[in-house]
């Protein structure tokens, strides 16, 4: 039985390499039951969007 | 810095170029926390920007070529730095807080979150985002040590993971744990500064 501190490790890297598909199994498995990880993993997307705008923000006209 | 399509110039003179500092140093903060290392970084950018002014066409926006010229710069800065001092994934000085025992500070000894995440609002219109990326720039700011370099490479300049290993000399785990690290402390740092709604 995975984790919390498991599956946000693996939320994480995921969203910069590809998981293996007994990887992503356990992670959904997971998600499916608990909402704390699934506001972590939504929290990761956020964070990514808004660190880009803050790179483009930058660089934008 | 407005610079519409229309008015976009197709040459620069030396003379434009002081006037991009402060947009430079900017950006630069946001991946070097000392500042006096960012405007090392932006005057280095600025010499090289004069030595090739010539190449510039206005196929881009100055701000934007020149930002070109500043990611080089401090992707440099960080290959220099990990070629003369190897940076442990977590050390002393890495990490105010103490790195080393930050999962088994957020995670209970069964594994579940000491604290659980909350419900974020969705930074939507632009009023909201302009607030969340205030917050998540303080909080990027004290993103201290090799997770902080990491997180900035790859979500801020937009870097490849596989470009960031060999630049920092880091293994793919380590960089994961590097990722990973910086996830958990921007969260809860965010998260602190950002409003909340239900829960």
């Amino acid at each position: 039985m995975d984790t919390c501190r498991d599956v946000s490790a693996l939320v994480s890297r995921a969203m910069d390499a590809r998981l293996s598909w007994v990887e992503r199994l356990r992670v959904r498995f997971h998600l499916a039951i608990c909402v704390a990880c699934r506001r972590f993993s939504r929290q990761v997307q956020i964070l990514r969007r808004a660190a880009r705008q803050l790179g483009q923000k930058g660089t934008g006209p | 810095m407005t610079e519409s399509r229309a008015t976009r110039p197709t040459s620069l003179r030396a003379d434009d170029l002081p006037a991009f500092r402060p947009a430079l140093l900017r950006y630069a903060t946001l991946q070097v926390r000392e500042v006096a290392i960012a405007e090392d970084l932006v005057q280095n950018t600025l010499v090289a920007a004069l030595g090739s002014l010539a190449s510039f066409r206005g196929e881009a926006a100055p701000t934007t070529w020149l930002i070109g010229i500043l990611k080089r710069q401090i992707i440099d800065h960080y290959r220099r730095m990990s070629r003369e001092t190897p940076l442990p994934v977590s050390g002393p000085g890495d990490d105010p807080e103490g790195d080393a025992d930050l999962l088994d500070r957020l995670f209970a000894s069964d594994g579940h979150w000491v604290t659980k995440p909350a419900v974020w609002a969705d930074p939507e219109g632009s009023l909201q985002q302009e607030a969340f990326l205030g917050v998540l720039e303080a909080c990027l700011k004290g993103l201290a040590g090799q997770s902080g370099r990491v997180f900035a490479l790859r979500e801020i300049m937009e870097l490849e993971p596989e470009e960031i290993c060999k630049d920092l000399q880091l293994t793919q785990s380590n960089y994961w744990v590097l990722m990973h690290r910086a996830r958990l402390r921007l969260r809860q740092c965010v998260e602190r500064g950002w409003v909340m709604e239900g829960n």
